[in-house]
């Protein structure tokens, strides 16, 4: 039985079992030793769970159950932003303003959902309903734009109209 | 932790010819440019290079210009071909090196004038060669918000220019990985992600690679200049490797501690305890002159006065009860001047009763082979083993050093297994641990033995015979056995939970015997700084001498305890305790003096710490480091020889005419080795009896080994320090009705103290883990022995 160094101990129990389910299919796609490959798509999984963000002490779990320093989960977590840090609402709405969508009227959509919700981007309404994400760079769906992605859904050929419709049948 | 790279085998080194600024050289293929510049002393500016550490070329500012190469590129990390042609001065280098440092100086503050680097700091020199004198950004600056790192190492983000030398360093050398980048872009963040304490034992070393004032030394911030204080090299006192250091004093007071280079023992690097254990040199209970106690009342008195009244003492217990009556308690990080005249001193007493080693209790083999000073693998050389077994040892706390040399073999492939008393967490994996409470510990030390013995290449002598249990030796035993047969260069390692083991001589013959029959060295890590030292200048009973344990059994009249605190650097405080307190004279030579120090002495002699006293030690290695004094002594406190030398000469004894300490160097150069020579017997040992009950692991904590280590405030802050509690495994703790977090009373016979319990798997069951040399543990027996732990309130 050998004995490994440990970073970090403890906390691997916030995972839930579906969690670690889809964290163990991740690491099997790796080699045995290099588990630190799996930590994207674990605290993708972490972030799942926990409702579409992920806390300090989730990372530190994703980092304990991969056996990693907990510093390297903060890392990625950080850096993609794609990850939450911090609570969202129980949707999210990225609605793309790069280029195509810009030249398409993807400034006026925001205006438009921006007063309709009341929120600004990069916030959450009120009661907790929308987070309006704000994005980085194209989303790459330049032939329907504009376009936006409401929780990892594409609808595209946006219009004021259209986008009520989608915005009202969220919960 | 990632697996280590495959082992590299070096084949000969071919060589390739450059021209570097119209110089040819050559050079090592595949090295890269900067090494070749650095070699033949042309300087190249740099900010994330290090030779110690893997290349990032993240800073650019080493950018040279390369014949025929379309841009400037990063000397660190352009390996030379034959024939290249590289400008470090032309134009484009020049040009190029501007460039980066005007970017550098984008985001990096105009606080030199508050910053602690100021004056020695990297950026600044370089700035001052490269930068601009007016900047031409005028957009506003980033501000990064300070995190807390812990009580050592002081932040100032908005000061970092992301060269990422900290990051590498915790994750290559230090092995804990405990800062990162957060964030992208500019928004990159270097620090710990979350604020929480650095944690490892060398993390003051990231002071030192920062280039930049993001990472200072938090204890000496904004107490001196860089250009104030004058250096004087120095070795470090609290474990047996000797890292070579550099004192920064300030009108004789030390005000910080940087490594020097030393590639045998520290490399460029120096440990957390050697690095701040100075700060406990000037706490309020330092000695400043000689004490006589006279009806219970402490009065200051003149050097003349105390010298006389110890030598009085001495004599008249010689007179009274014979030297035998009187007793030498040494601390193991004494000078070796000290030790040869403590020596003399004693013998001219007629009195063979010397000890340094306090923190052990048995001595059952010391007749057969000096057990002392066996270090056959130098300190240099563990990197190159490819198989180490630890048995009782927690290196990395008891010689951080040697514990980064286990991690440089780890790192380069060797196996490192364990025989261990509690489940250390290490800076490298185990590739097999045997972890058992102390009262298994020789006979799951033995299976190991036997299994190397069912090998059929070797036999156990039939003295060892009574050791090895009834039982089949198990996979983790075999395994092990079988990394030391199959090793090239391996070494077992005996550390100081062994050494200070009730059955330290059998798990010593053990480990001796397990080292020979598998053709691999033996390493003995006894505790203290100049144990090597104390050995060969013969601070060691003598034939009719008392070794330490028997000398408190056997209460003496008269005690000299040497640099020590009974209550804290003995193996067993209250049977020390005890025992001064029915001796009828105690002198204590000490640079501090604690209130349990003030009531068991007579005389207190005010003794000048190793930074403040001319000496020199001799490390593990058997190499002899001399050292002279940094600071100024505080108060009337002299260094240890002088006062040997004084108390010599008054008792009229021969041979302490000594004017200088080059004159009682020149003696001990003429001295013999009293360490007796290797010897191929074996000591007999009975049949262990079996132990009953929870036993005690007492180790001593990294920074509760002396002193100093116990004063520095910084040192007492951090996560180590932490020893008011109990440890116990899970199982033996539902035994007991005890949860984690109850009070439960603890005591070894005496006094019982309450503790808090904590259960944790890393405690094997039928252990109780509670460090010695602590506040709490001085009330308390043997660090290693049998323990009662009284039951809480579930005890079914």
């Amino acid at each position: 039985m050998s004995h490994k160094a440990k970073y970090i101990a403890g906390k691997a129990g916030l995972l839930e079992k579906e969690t670690r389910k889809k964290i163990d299919a991740w690491v099997a796609r790796f080699p045995e030793d290099q588990k630190r490959s799996a930590v994207i798509q674990a605290l993708i999984a972490a972030q799942d769970q926990n409702g579409g963000w992920i806390t300090d002490e989730l990372c530190e779990a994703v980092a304990d159950y991969l056996d990693l320093p907990p510093v390297w989960a903060f890392e990625v977590a950080s850096f993609y932003s794609m990850f939450h840090r911090h609570e969202t609402g129980r949707h999210k709405v990225n609605i793309c303003t790069n280029i195509s969508c810009w030249l398409n009227g993807s400034e006026e959509l925001v205006g438009h959902i921006e007063k309709k919700l009341g929120t600004k981007l990069g916030k959450t309404t009120d009661d907790g309903r929308i987070t309006l994400v704000v994005e980085e760079e194209c989303l790459a769906a330049c032939c329907g734009a504009p376009m936006m992605v409401v929780d990892g859904h594409y609808h595209e050929n946006l219009t004021p109209e259209k986008v009520d419709e989608i915005l009202d049948g969220l919960e | 932790m990632s697996a280590p790279a495959d082992k590299v085998k070096k084949d000969a080194v071919e060589m390739v010819n450059i021209e570097v600024d119209g110089i040819s050289m050559e050079v090592p293929r595949n090295s890269m440019i900067i090494e070749a510049t650095d070699k033949a002393g042309i300087d190249v500016p740099r900010f994330c290079y290090h030779r110690k550490l893997s290349i990032a070329a993240n800073c650019r500012m080493c950018l040279v210009d390369v014949e025929k190469a379309p841009k400037p590129l990063p000397a660190c990390a352009t390996p030379v071909m034959d024939g290249m042609k590289v400008y470090t001065q032309s134009r484009r280098a020049i040009d190029a090196q501007h460039g980066v440092m005007e970017f550098l100086l984008i985001n990096h503050p105009l606080d030199c004038p508050i910053c602690d680097q100021g004056g020695e700091c990297e950026l600044q020199d370089l700035a001052m060669g490269y930068g601009r004198s007016v900047s031409r950004f005028t957009e506003r600056k980033r501000v990064v918000k300070d995190k807390n790192a812990g009580p050592l190492i002081q932040t100032d983000m908005t000061r970092c220019i992301h060269c990422t030398r900290c990051v590498r360093f915790l994750e290559e050398i230090a092995g804990t990985s405990e800062m990162g980048g957060s964030g992208r872009g500019d928004n990159l963040e270097i620090g710990t992600c979350i604020e929480r304490s650095i944690d490892s034992e060398l993390s003051g070393n990231i002071i030192d690679l920062c280039p930049v004032g993001a990472l200072t030394n938090k204890p000496f911030r904004y107490s001196a200049r860089s250009w104030e204080m004058r250096s004087h090299r120095s070795v470090a006192a609290h474990d047996g490797v000797g890292s070579s250091l550099h004192y920064h004093t300030r009108r004789g007071d030390i005000m910080r501690a940087v490594p020097a280079e030393s590639e045998m023992t520290n490399e460029t690097w120096l440990s957390d305890r050697d690095r701040y254990s100075h700060f406990g040199l000037y706490s309020k209970d330092r000695v400043m002159a000689p004490r006589i106690k006279l009806d219970g009342q402490w009065r200051d008195v003149s050097w003349e006065q105390g010298v006389s009244a110890t030598a009085e003492a001495l004599g008249a217990a010689r007179e009274a009860h014979g030297g035998e009556q009187i007793g030498f308690l040494m601390s193991p990080s004494c000078t070796s001047e000290e030790y040869y005249l403590a020596a003399k001193l004693a013998r001219a007493l007629e009195c063979e009763n010397i000890d340094y080693r306090l923190r052990e209790i048995d001595f059952s083999d010391h007749a057969v082979r000096q057990q002392y000073a066996v270090f056959e693998k130098k300190i240099g050389e563990i990197e190159h083993c490819d198989a180490i077994l630890l048995v009782g040892s927690n290196i990395r706390h008891e010689a951080p050093i040697l514990g980064h040399r286990v991690r440089k073999a780890w790192q380069s492939g060797a196996q490192i297994s364990a025989v261990n008393p509690l489940n250390w967490n290490f800076h490298f994996d185990l590739e097999s641990a045997v972890i058992c409470a102390p009262q298994q510990w020789v006979s799951e030390l033995a299976k190991v033995a036997k299994s190397i013995e069912n090998d059929g290449r070797a036999s156990i002598p039939d003295e060892l015979k009574a050791l090895i249990p009834g039982g089949e030796p198990g996979a983790e035993h075999q395994s092990i056995a079988k990394q030391l047969k199959e090793s090239e260069h391996g070494l077992v390692i005996c550390g100081q939970a062994a050494m200070a083991h009730p059955s330290a001589s059998a798990l010593r013959q053990l480990a001796r015997w397990i080292a020979k029959s598998t053709g691999c060295a033996l390493n003995l890590l006894p505790h203290g700084a100049n144990t090597t030292g104390a050995a060969h200048f013969g601070a060691l009973p003598g034939e009719a001498g008392l070794d330490v344990r028997a000398m408190l059994d056997q209460a003496r009249k008269t005690y000299v305890l040497w640099g020590i605190e009974p209550d804290f650097d003995i193996a067993n405080p209250a049977l020390a305790q005890a025992a001064l307190d029915a001796a009828d004279t105690v002198i204590a030579v000490a640079s501090h003096a604690t209130p349990q120090l003030e009531s068991v002495a007579d005389v207190i002699l005010p003794l000048a710490p190793i930074a403040e006293s001319d000496g020199s030690f001799e490390n593990l290695d058997g190499t002899t480091l001399s050292f002279s004094a940094a600071g100024k002594v505080r108060g009337e406190a002299r260094p240890g020889w002088k006062i040997l030398r004084r108390i010599g000469a008054v008792i009229d004894a021969q041979g302490f005419s000594q004017v200088n300490i080059a004159e009682v160097q020149a003696e001990m150069a003429g001295e013999e080795d009293r360490k007796p020579g290797a010897d191929d017997s074996w000591p007999k040992f009975n049949k262990p009896r079996s132990a009953k009950g929870l036993h005690r692991v007492g180790e001593t904590p990294m920074y509760g080994v002396d002193a100093l280590c116990r004063r520095s405030d910084a040192l007492q802050a951090t996560a180590h320090a932490d020893s008011g509690f109990v440890g116990l495994n899970p199982k033996d703790g539902k035994d007991l009705g005890l949860a984690h977090g109850d009070k439960t009373a603890v005591d070894q016979g005496g006094e019982a103290i309450e503790l808090e319990v904590r259960l944790s798997e890393e405690v094997p069951q039928g252990a109780a883990w509670l460090r010695s040399s602590t506040c709490v543990s001085r009330a308390l027996g043997d660090s290693f022995g049998s323990i009662n732990i009284s039951a809480g309130g579930g005890a079914g």
